[in-house]
């Protein structure tokens, strides 16, 4: 069970306080019609599943009710980082390839 | 009756003080610190089981978690626990144990006899009876189970109470011998918060049976005091009988203490177990390792024993589990077993040791003993029935692979055997850690920390209680050091040992015979489960390479002792198989649990009434005084329908539905979310969020609306009313509250955090009563008079703020069941107030209570879906054929929008929303039935749709159903079949799935 530092609350809390929401950094096309169905259909259904280095959306359901982002290694389930929606990870997997 | 095999008080045992205890029904007598198998060994008894598959006669052979064969049941009724380990198991004041394995009777093994069976049963037996003849492994099984004697649950319920701890702690040490006491005593010294938990009645893991003399004191004595020491620190909690079961993310440990299984089979006061849900800083793991036994010869009949466990059982307990002992080792450390037994007064009749020239300093006394000691040899196979009557020995080549002298046969009773030990990396491997083998321990160490842990003494390779000394008190050091206690120093003198210089071992994993493996008397690897070296030479042969697989197609590893001992020796001739090395073979990951955990404990108090929350409406005690009968909606306790005197349910509902078409009735529908919006920019974010636009909805106005996922299909639906200028309330499905609050925060917080709107969930702080029928206005004018409640002045899909019954009230005039209804909100603490107050007002128009199962008929009349019931989550508002709610034109490509266009979404011969008339009106179809078109197709049918709502309505005097129908939408009037699972058909025409006023005039009374 993964302890997750809620950035908003400040602490860390158990994992059953907070819902996985999927994929960080997914921005919906500002003009939808303007896309083939290919294109939207990358947008609603592709994710990455990656093994190693991962940007996920997590909720603070039982907290304080906000999202956030967590760069998490879905190898070791380290969770790397915690940070705020609009805000750039500090760790990605390239910069976790070029520190090993 | 006498037991024979009691020397006297053991280390631990007092045998002044006698306990009663039953085996089989069998009175016997042990002594106070006895475990069941030290007892059962005292009296002598050492058979206590049959073997798996085979059937052979087992006896007991180690003393822990090790234990494969002495599986007992204990106690009867309620309490009674199966499949536990008599080494594990406290003796208690008339204690009831049975042996598990063993049917009809451990003495009297009808499979035994019959020695058919063990024949048909080579490895992946199962594997290949599942695969054909299919139908067979069904006999079989039945039969597998009985005779395997797995143990029985009780049938009553638990009569026990079980606790859960979530507990935080600078530093976890796990297990409490020689190792583990001092890097608690380290850490704790520091300042560090400690948690140290031992699996064992007592700390002191190898202490507990050592002769040992630390710091001048006997090993016994010194843990006596050094436990003391640790009782009195403030910021030491001490759990013996504690077992960490799992390493889990994060440094999170699950420890289940057992409080008094050691003193009865239920709890006399208090929790029987607490399950410890440990968040830990920084782990210690000082587990110990486990004994790995010799594979020879029908090594598995009783009286075949770890070496340690003899002396265990000699120096703990005080029992001697025979007479004449013949030690078999490749190592140094098991001499001291021939010491023991010596010391205790009984015959060594040799040592056979497969080193040619073992001389340390355990072996120099051992010889001085006049004990015989055979360099170079082996034990190739044990002979006996019920036990051990002799062994054959014989002279090995240097490598141990070969037998290259005569057999010799030594009389004995008991054969110890030692292959040296193996590290209990359990823990750390659940971390996904993997061991490592290292040849200088012939051991798998464990592999590189995951997380915040360490592995020190026995379990990390490390055997001299010197090293187990050094190593755990520097690692409680750390260990403080890195939760942020102290300087990493020692606060502590190492405790002072005598130093025994020993001999290297030698790696020996299996005992060559005079025959090949495959004609020799089956030499067992892993006892519990009958895994012969044989069988794993033979998986190799069938083309089995990889450890995994082999675990899976053998079953070694399997039983309730997950292969504690048998495990090293098998991959090890799995390698030898193979023609590879041990490293490069590798081991099978070990998984949770450790040893077996009750579901008891990882329930603790989540069972019964607390098992999950219950949320009720501010009327729910007038429900139940009314004899309402309940469903679960959710975590909401709604009234299901309210049965009169004698009633059936569908007479209720029957009741229930003519009363609201023909006059009034009343449903308390508190139970809908509820959210406010406000903000500036409420509108435009409704309007984005919902398939139709709020931007002109005037305050006093409410409008229905259905939400989409992102890809298009219906997610929720409800109404939504502008309370004023940029203030809104929503409307949820009950069980969809909070997750469309979530989807709400989830578009404002991370695509939209420039819009100015917030919500709140007000979804407790409202009771609503809806009452509904002809006669509604009525009843209402009865308790309001502060507003216009005619129809033109308050119309359908207005809302009013006025009094009801002197509460202040927001009351809508929606419907869900096309007839005149006011919703009536008023602050939840004067619901019953209100509630009570309009069933008085309607009396005299015979208002009636109703339930969610009559709102479900009602709505189905009408043809109004329900989200998640009618729909489930592949359906677009066109499906629905409510294409009505869908603006296209608005400015803003609402969430969803984009997605009604995809192809799949526009195709033809997608389901859609249809009614469905059986031909036979008293028929209901059962929810959920597939749909045919043609009743005559051969299996597999073509399935064209299902049934997603089906109820008999009174109103209409015939059975309605709402279905899904591949291009439903063009097929009215077509009949369609429900083949149903007893055989049967229902036929069915589709109609419009709108049963019930499809002009929608009812509404309109003036
Ligand atoms: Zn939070």
């Amino acid at each position: 069970m993964l302890l997750i530092h809620c950035p908003h609350c400040r602490e860390d809390r158990e994992e059953e306080e907070f819902h996985y929401s999927g994929e960080a950094h997914i921005v919906r096309p500002l003009e939808p019609e303007n896309l083939s169905d290919e294109e939207w259909g990358d947008y609603l259904f592709f994710r990455k599943n990656p093994r190693g280095i991962h940007h996920e959306m997590w909720h603070h359901t039982a907290g304080c009710g906000r999202y956030f982002y967590a760069t998490r290694n879905t190898v070791s389930y380290q969770i790397l980082e915690t940070y705020m929606v609009g805000e750039k990870p500090q760790h990605t997997a390239d910069s976790a390839g070029a520190s090993q | 009756m006498k037991a024979v095999n009691r020397l006297g008080s053991g280390a631990r045992t007092d045998s002044a003080k006698t306990i009663n205890f039953t085996y089989n029904g069998k009175p016997l007598q042990g002594v106070a610190g006895d475990t069941l198998a030290s007892a059962l060994l005292a009296n002598g008894v050492n058979l206590v089981g049959r073997s798996f598959k085979y059937s052979r006669p087992r006896g007991i052979v180690g003393h822990g978690a090790e234990e494969p064969n002495a599986i007992m049941q204990i106690g009867s009724g309620a309490g009674t626990v199966p499949n536990l380990k008599a080494t594990q198991v406290e003796l208690y004041e008339g204690l009831e144990a049975a042996s598990v394995n063993g049917w009809p009777s451990v003495n009297f093994d009808l499979m035994a006899i019959t020695g058919w069976f063990g024949r048909l049963m080579p490895p992946g037996f199962y594997y290949k009876t599942f695969m054909y003849p299919a139908k067979l492994w069904m006999t079989y099984e039945h039969f597998i189970r009985k005779a395997a004697g797995l143990g029985s649950s009780p049938v009553q319920n638990d009569p026990d109470s079980y606790d859960k701890l979530n507990q935080h702690c600078d530093v976890l040490v796990i297990g409490a011998g020689p190792a583990g006491l001092t890097a608690a005593r380290e850490a704790a010294r520091a300042g560090a918060r400690v948690i140290i938990a031992d699996e064992q009645s007592e700390f002191g893991g190898s202490l507990l049976a050592s002769t040992d003399i630390i710091d001048g004191l006997p090993a016994t004595e010194w843990l006596d005091a050094i436990v003391a020491e640790l009782q009195g620190f403030a910021n030491v909690q001490t759990l013996p009988r504690s077992t960490a079961f799992g390493y889990y993310d994060h440094n999170f440990v699950g420890i289940l203490e057992r409080r008094s299984d050691h003193l009865g089979l239920t709890a006399k006061t208090g929790a029987r177990q607490r399950l410890h849900r440990v968040r830990a800083k920084q782990v210690v793991l000082a587990a110990g390792a486990f004994e790995r036994p010799l594979v020879f010869a029908h090594n598995d009949i009783p009286g075949v024993m770890q070496a340690s466990s003899v002396s265990t059982y000699v120096n703990r307990y005080g029992v001697a589990p025979g007479n004449d002992l013949l030690l078999f080792t490749t190592n140094d450390n098991a001499y001291q077993t021939a010491i023991d037994w010596h010391n205790a007064g009984r015959t060594v009749v040799a040592v056979v040791d497969s080193r040619l020239n073992p001389t340390g300093e355990r072996v120099a006394a051992v010889t001085a003993l006049g004990i015989q000691v055979m360099a170079g040899h082996g034990v190739i196979e044990a002979q006996g029935g019920k036990r051990v009557k002799r062994a054959l020995v014989a002279q090995l080549n240097a490598e141990g692979t070969q037998v290259i002298g005569p057999v010799t046969k030594i009389a004995c009773d008991l054969i110890a055997s030692s292959g040296g030990w193996s590290p209990a990396v359990h823990l750390s491997s659940h971390t996904g850690a993997k061991p490592q083998w290292d040849a200088s321990i012939v051991g798998f160490r464990p592999g590189k920390s995951q997380q915040q842990e360490r592995s020190v003494g026995a379990c990390g390779g490390t055997y001299t209680l010197r090293g187990c000394f050094e190593e755990g008190a520097s690692a409680g050091a750390q260990a403080a050091m890195l939760a942020g206690f102290g300087d990493d120093s020692l606060m502590f003198p190492v405790p002072e040992v005598l130093d025994i210089q020993e001999q290297p071992q030698q790696a020996l994993f299996l005992v060559p015979h005079t025959k090949s493996t495959s004609r020799a008397p089956s030499q067992f690897v892993d006892l519990q489960l009958d895994v012969s070296a044989s069988g794993i030479e033979l998986a190799v042969r069938e083309g089995l390479e990889s450890v995994e697989h082999i675990k899976r197609y053998t079953a070694m590893g399997f039983g309730t002792d997950q292969g504690k001992l048998g495990n090293i020796n098998g991959m090890a001739i799995l390698a030898n198989a193979l023609g590879q090395s041990i490293a490069e073979t590798g081991t099978t990951i070990f998984r949770p649990s450790y040893t077996p955990t009750t579901f008891g404990a990882i329930a603790g108090r989540d069972v019964g009434e607390l098992f999950d929350a219950e949320r009720y409406t501010a009327v729910h005690r007038w429900h139940v005084e009314q004899g309402a009968m309940f469903e679960d909606v959710g975590q909401w306790k709604r009234p299901w329908y309210f049965p009169k005197q004698g009633e059936t349910m569908q007479e209720a509902v029957d009741r229930e539905c003519l009363a609201v078409r023909s006059s009034v009735g009343i449903l308390d529908a508190s139970t809908l979310g509820k959210i406010d919006i406000q903000g500036p920019d409420a509108a435009e974010f409704i309007t984005r969020m919902y398939t139709n636009s709020y931007l002109k909805l005037a305050p006093g106005k409410c409008r229905y609306g259905v939400m989409l996922k992102e890809d298009g299909m219906i997610f929720d639906d409800g109404v939504c009313a502008c309370l004023a200028e940029n203030h809104y309330l929503m409307f949820t499905t009950t069980g969809g509250a909070a997750a469309v609050m979530a989807w709400l925060e989830l578009w404002k917080q991370t695509e939209w955090p420039d819009l100015q709107v917030y919500f709140t969930s007000v979804t407790d702080h409202w009771s609503t009563a809806t009452i509904t029928g002809p006669n509604a206005r009525k009843v209402l004018a009865k308790v309001c008079d502060d507003l216009d409640l005619s129809a033109d002045s308050f119309q359908f899909m207005d809302w009013r703020e006025g009094t009801v019954a002197g509460a202040k009230a927001r009351v809508f005039r929606i419907s869900f069941t096309g007839e005149l209804s006011y919703e009536i909100n008023v602050p939840a603490h004067y619901g019953r107030h209100v509630w009570e107050a309009l069933m008085e007002a309607g009396e005299e128009f015979d208002i009636t209570a109703y339930g969610t199962e009559s709102m479900h008929v009602l709505r189905a009349e009408k043809g109004f879906i329900i989200v998640g019931q009618d729909t489930d989550g592949s359906m677009t508002p066109a499906d629905m054929n409510m294409d009505w709610v869908v603006n296209k034109n608005k400015a803003f490509s609402f969430i969803g929008k984009r997605s009604l266009e995809r192809s799949d979404s526009v195709r033809e011969n997608r389901k859609q929303l249809v009614g469905l008339k059986t031909l036979d009106g008293a028929e209901v179809i059962p929810e959920g039935s597939q749909i045919v078109f043609d009743s005559k197709q051969q299996i597999p049918m073509s399935m064209q749709g299902h049934v997603t709502s089906s109820y008999y309505s009174a109103n209409m005097g015939h059975s309605i159903a709402l279905a899904v129908v591949k291009g439903g939408h063009s097929r009215l009037g077509q009949t369609v079949y429900c083949p149903l699972a007893n055989g049967r058909t229902i036929a069915a025409e589709i109609v419009s799935s709108v049963f019930y006023d499809p002009q929608g005039e009812r509404q309109h009374v003036e």
